[in-house]
């Protein structure tokens, strides 16, 4: 099995590690930069795109193209914004790179602007990391100093200003264009796309580039070691490391970095985080964020998959799969965010799946009636079976509910909404059921509803 | 509109953050509630006019955002994070712990004033679960026990205050 | 495909019909071209696109092209191109027509959408039917007899919001009808230029609202509820008082100003019950004041005028045209006409100034232009006096000219078709000074102290053209009949040329039509039955020196003075 590569995580809770700029000059900070911006900005671009880094803020959506599709003729600016809102459940490793490594971020960021002419920057970040808004201003202030940030960045006529958006508190606000209009003071409703692509219509309608804190550490580490070598790192396709977070049952809950696609599930769940509490079996996993398809431990997974040039039969048992974007597609759910959600056998999916209705019922933003009245309608329901009012074909139309919701929105929170209970209830369907016999209050009968 | 001065001068520096005025709204609306404690309509009146906004575009973000009030709290603010992750490690009795503690139910202010509990989304701390911020501060595996040294220390620091 | 007709036309293809568009329309429009219904809530042809009710998804697709040689990929069955279908479907609203796009609505993809987004607008949705104003115009209705399933699967609590809070002095709104569409937000901030409404809380809790203290009180705040697709928005006026679908409706304009939005008078049995926009996208868009909804008070005023007089006698039409006829002949004649009359009346009251050899006047009505729909000149038709020659200069508030006349004795009898003198400026000094011929429809100090009084009709009751600050000719049709005792203006205006020794002449729009073609070269050509609906534009040129007092306002700039 692989072991961790801890890239972005280098000197997370590394003993001595501190989060101020004297600590990151000592480790070779903003050498890259320099190095960057004595070169044409063109080359980080490619470099980039060479890389084929995929963005690690759950859509996956390559990073060198999303750069490409930047409107560079239109004579408006063009703005960066960083996606610092994590709010995906089961997600927590932004977190660690703020509080701990924020230069790492700022170098990350610097190289982006740099690289796609761009003045100005906004790092968004949840209301709900006030000391991490304050680590980032003060790191911003330390790097403004030493003209790492600011006009003139390193003595060169490239100049580039960062501030810090805090939110407060919308799920909402980590898609893109919910986030633009947070930006502009609005509601966070998201745009219709199209025509308002962030690449063409973004912030203030000018060029913009959203991308997740993760994703920018990636970037700087390509622009160190070129992207040819970054995607000899990982598998073909889903290139580079990511991040893990591993929550809920498990022994060893907690973040791990490996190269994309090197370990399967089993041995994540299993071998880096110790298998199943004492007593217990593993019983279902979401892979990548509450957002995505949950997995039934036991389910197998066959069809035909491309490696270098030939389609090659698979029939994965659900320890087999392995952990990269392309894979867990075929699995049937996503990578997405990286967070990984673990439930053994005293969970009640029902229960389960009732939090992550009321979760999604709580954030929708309201704005088009699929995912405004379907997600409401869900949790209703869910809150309904789990407080013993349960009906046989109640899980027929939690499902047909999902199948009204999905494809049919504005953004993309109509699939995170309806993939759940889809999913739910098509691998736990006998569970639905048996509520309305009786509510099936597992022995550990923990609440979750 | 009463605010600190030192409030005041963070208002004025960071609505040239932006080149368009209303995108100050957020911060400006952290600024206002962290000088007064929640956001009252003079305040809302008071940023709005600042941003050359009507009251009604402030109002619709001061209802929408979790993180914004428009009525005073405890001198505490709990908020236990409910979201799955946390809830299958026992957030719920974790509150409930909290709620015995203080003899209040979340939302309301506690009966001696001090606490406010509130249920949150997910704070994005999944692996240290469960998860509770007091105040500002995050803290992690946040058990019964745990809620209810927590708990304890809150009323200590709440009684030298005293 | 079928090569357009025109260059700026692309050919689009609707359930397997082709149709030439003008680029850029959206498919919903391009559908309505087609002759196909795609149902919708929240888009509205004069407000910006917004997709968030989601009910007009279509299926869409492009032609399928060899990406490399750019040639068309034939389908082996039909041997007709492939159209590469898109996997989701697509808003129809935000999707513009491109050369050789597709749409197909009749799928059952589409028809799931549409069951899908129905059932989530009708489950927190109130069963208010049997109490809302908006029954029968109700876009939630028809879309859920269309498209919708037919039964309800709901079985858990509603959501509770604010019922009948007055949202300002003419609109209520109900908060749990409200379907979020937004076109009242999106009206007020775009159009109306007020930025007061909003929406609060989140999710299925948003509510529509105004900030606490502030209300909805624009004078164009009837329009949003003209525009809510359901009963969220109803007019206080309205409420309760008439359920739509007995009601008539009557295309006529707006006498507020020279704009002349186009109306429609809702009427039944003879009472008119409300007014509401008529769509004309080159006057007035969907849009009217608040203001010009309330003339129609005027049809059943208290001091509505029912009784022909001679002095204080109860007089026959025909005993009060002959004595007006008597009085007319006595010579040293004034007519002042009006600026509310219609083209016709006042091509009459032209024809009566000429055969009594009298000055002919109008009385001015000013205010300030609000850039929007009422404009600087608060008569309807000031044109249609100026271009029918009843006068050749732009008429004063006050009529001093004929202050001065009669003063100067030069003046015995005043012909008044609809314009009180008193109001106008004269003294009752002058007033008594002359007899009056009053041709009115309200009690005023004119029709007190007229010689002769002949009750008329109002704008409501009768047919007619005004023609607007655009030099417009826009016809308006009677709503209602007038009241026992009130007569036709044409026919007085006619009948009362004749007593004064003129020609004999038609009483009807449509045979005087034929002589305001013939004398009228501004008209020449034009039959009263030919008249669009939408309006037929003049050459206003030969009028271009006079000083016109309005400004700039919806669908008007003002003409460069020669």
């Amino acid at each position: 099995m692989a072991e961790q590569r801890r890239l972005i995580f280098q000197h997370i809770d590394e003993p001595g590690y501190s989060n101020d700029l004297a600590c990151y000059l000592r480790h070779g900070g903003y050498e890259v930069l320099r190095k960057v911006v004595a070169k044409p900005p063109a080359e980080v671009v490619d470099e980039v795109k060479k890389s084929g880094l995929r963005g690690r803020g759950g859509a996956g959506f390559p990073c060198g193209v999303k750069w490409t599709l930047l409107d560079r003729k239109s004579g408006k600016p063009i703005y960066l914004v960083v996606n610092a809102d994590e709010s995906e459940p089961g997600t927590f490793k932004d977190r660690y790179i703020i509080h701990q490594d924020p230069h790492q971020k700022l170098e990350g960021i610097m190289i982006t602007c740099f690289a796609n002419n761009v003045k100005q920057a906004y790092v968004y970040i949840r209301g709900e990391f006030p000391e991490g808004a304050r680590i980032l201003e003060a790191a911003i202030a330390e790097a403004r100093a030493a003209n790492f940030v600011g006009p003139n960045i390193l003595g060169t006529p490239y100049s580039c200003e960062i501030y810090v958006h805090r939110g407060a508190g919308a799920y909402i606000c980590g898609e893109e264009t919910g986030l633009i209009e947070s930006l502009e003071g609005k509601r966070p409703y998201p745009r219709i796309k199209p025509p308002y692509f962030p690449a063409v219509l973004g912030l203030y309608q000018c060029p913009t580039i959203v991308n997740n804190v993760e994703t920018l550490c990636h970037v700087k580490h390509i622009a160190a070691m070129g992207g040819e070598a970054y995607a000899k790192i990982g598998t073909p396709n889903n290139t580079g490391t990511r991040i893990f977070c591993v929550s809920g049952q498990v022994k060893k809950p907690g973040y791990y970095e490996f190269e994309v696609g090197k370990l399967t599930l089993g041995q994540l769940l299993n071998e880096v985080c110790g298998g199943p509490l004492p007593g217990r079996t593993f019983k279902a996993v979401i892979p990548g964020g509450s957002s995505a398809k949950v997995l039934k431990f036991g389910e197998r997974y066959k069809g035909k998959r491309k490696v270098g040039a030939e389609m090659v039969d698979f029939d994965w048992a659900l320890e087999d799969v392995p952990l990269d974007f392309d894979s867990l597609a075929l699995a049937g759910s996503m990578g997405g965010s990286g967070g990984v959600i673990v439930m053994d056998d005293s969970v009640s999916m029902v229960e389960a799946l009732g939090n992550i209705n009321a979760f999604y019922g709580h954030e929708s933003c309201g704005q088009c009636t699929p995912c405004r009245e379907g997600s409401a309608w869900m949790q209703r329901v869910t809150a309904r079976m789990v407080h013993g009012q349960a009906r046989k074909e109640d899980g027929a139309l939690l499902k047909n509910i999902a199948d009204q919701i999905a494809g049919r929105t504005i953004c993309a929170f109509g699939e995170a909404c309806a993939w759940p209970t889809q999913s739910f209830v098509a691998k736990f369907g006998a569970e639905f059921e048996a509520y309305a016999a009786k509510p099936a209050k597992s022995p550990a009968a923990i609440e979750l509803v | 509109m009463n605010l600190k001065p030192e409030t005041l001068a963070k208002i004025e520096e960071v609505i040239p953050h932006y080149p368009v005025k209303r995108s100050a709204a957020l911060p400006l609306l952290h600024l206002v509630q962290e000088d007064q404690g929640y956001l009252s309509n003079e305040a809302i009146e008071w940023i709005a006019a600042k941003l050359e906004l009507q009251p009604i575009n402030i109002l619709e973000l001061v209802t929408f955002y979790p993180m914004f009030r428009q009525k005073p709290i405890g001198r505490r603010h709990i908020r236990v994070c409910r979201t799955l992750s946390c809830a299958l490690s026992g957030a719920y009795a974790t509150c409930a712990e909290f709620e015995k503690q203080f003899n209040t139910y979340r939302g309301e202010i506690s009966p001696d004033g001090e606490v406010t509990i509130e249920f949150v989304e997910c704070l994005a701390s999944c692996g240290t679960a469960p998860v509770v911020m007091v105040d500002d501060q995050l803290h992690e595996k946040v058990d019964r026990a745990k809620a209810c040294d927590l708990a304890v220390k809150i009323k200590a620091e709440a009684a030298k205050r005293k | 495909m079928i090569q357009p007709a025109s260059p700026d036309l692309i050919t689009v293809n609707v359930d397997g019909r082709e149709i030439a568009v003008p680029k850029g329309t959206n498919v919903i429009e391009a559908a309505r071209l087609a002759g196909v219904d795609v149902p919708h809530f929240c888009y509205h042809p004069k407000l910006t696109v917004v997709g968030n009710c989601r009910m007009c998804l279509v299926e869409t697709g492009m032609p399928a092209v060899d990406p490399a040689t750019k040639t068309p990929i034939l389908d082996p069955a039909t041997g007709k191109q492939k159209v590469n279908w898109g996997p989701r479907p697509a808003i129809g609203c935000a999707t513009n027509a491109a050369p050789g796009l597709h749409v197909r609505t009749t799928t059952q993809m589409v028809k799931d959408c549409r069951q899908g987004v129905m059932e989530f607008l009708l489950i927190n949705h109130p069963l208010d039917c049997p109490i809302c104003d908006q029954a029968g115009e109700c876009m939630l209705q028809e879309q859920a007899t269309g498209y919708g399933r037919g039964y309800s699967r709901y079985i858990e609590p509603k959501n509770v919001k604010p019922k009948r809070t007055r949202l300002g002095p003419r609109v209520t709104l109900d908060d749990e009808r409200c379907i979020l569409c937004s076109r009242c937000i999106r009206f007020c901030n775009e159009v109306a230029k007020d930025d007061v409404l909003g929406f609060v809380d989140r999710g299925s809790y948003s509510t529509l609202t105004c900030y606490p203290g502030k209300q909805l009180e624009n004078n164009y705040s009837l329009n949003t509820v003209d525009i809510c697709p359901v009963g969220a928005l109803t007019s206080t006026d309205f409420r309760f008082k008439m359920r739509v679908w007995f009601l008539k409706q009557t295309p006529s304009i707006d006498i507020e100003s020279s704009v002349g939005a186009n109306t429609l008078v809702w009427s039944r049995e003879g009472v008119i019950h409300r007014i509401t926009p008529r769509r004309n996208d080159q006057v007035n868009d969907t849009w009217m004041s608040d203001s010009g909804r309330l003339f129609y008070q005027r049809v059943r005023a208290p001091g509505r005028l029912a009784g022909i007089k001679i002095g204080d006698q109860s007089a026959t039409l025909e005993a009060a045209i002959a004595a007006a006829g008597r009085l007319l002949q006595g010579g040293s004649v004034a007519v002042v006409g009006s600026g509310q009359s219609s083209v016709e009346e006042q091509y009459l009251t032209r024809q009566l100034a000429d055969c009594t050899a009298a000055p002919a006047y109008l009385v001015g009505r000013s205010g300030v232009g609000d850039k929007l729909l009422i404009s600087a000149d608060r008569n309807p038709n000031v044109r249609g006096a100026v271009v029918t020659g009843l006068i050749k200069a732009l008429p004063t508030a006050k009529l001093e000219e004929l202050a001065i006349a009669i003063d100067a004795g030069q003046v015995k009898t005043i012909v008044s078709v609809g314009e009180d003198l008193i109001a106008a400026g004269l003294t009752p000094a002058q007033l008594a000074k002359v007899a009056v011929i009053y041709l009115g429809t309200q009690a005023d100090w004119t029709s007190a102290a007229a010689r002769v009084l002949l009750p008329s009709l109002t704008v409501f009751e009768k047919n007619g053209t005004f023609i607007n600050q655009q030099f417009r000719l826009q016809k308006f049709s009677a709503a209602v009949p007038g009241p026992a005792g009130a007569t036709d203006d044409l026919v007085l205006l006619a009948q009362l040329v004749a007593a004064a020794g003129g020609p004999s002449l038609a009483s009807e729009p449509a045979s005087l039509w034929t002589a305001l073609a013939a004398e009228v070269p501004a008209l020449s050509a034009i039959s009263f039955r030919g008249i669009p609906e939408t309006g037929l534009v003049l050459d206003g040129t030969p009028w271009a020196a006079l000083a016109f007092a309005e400004g700039a306002g919806l669908h008007f700039r003002p003409a460069a003075r020669t």
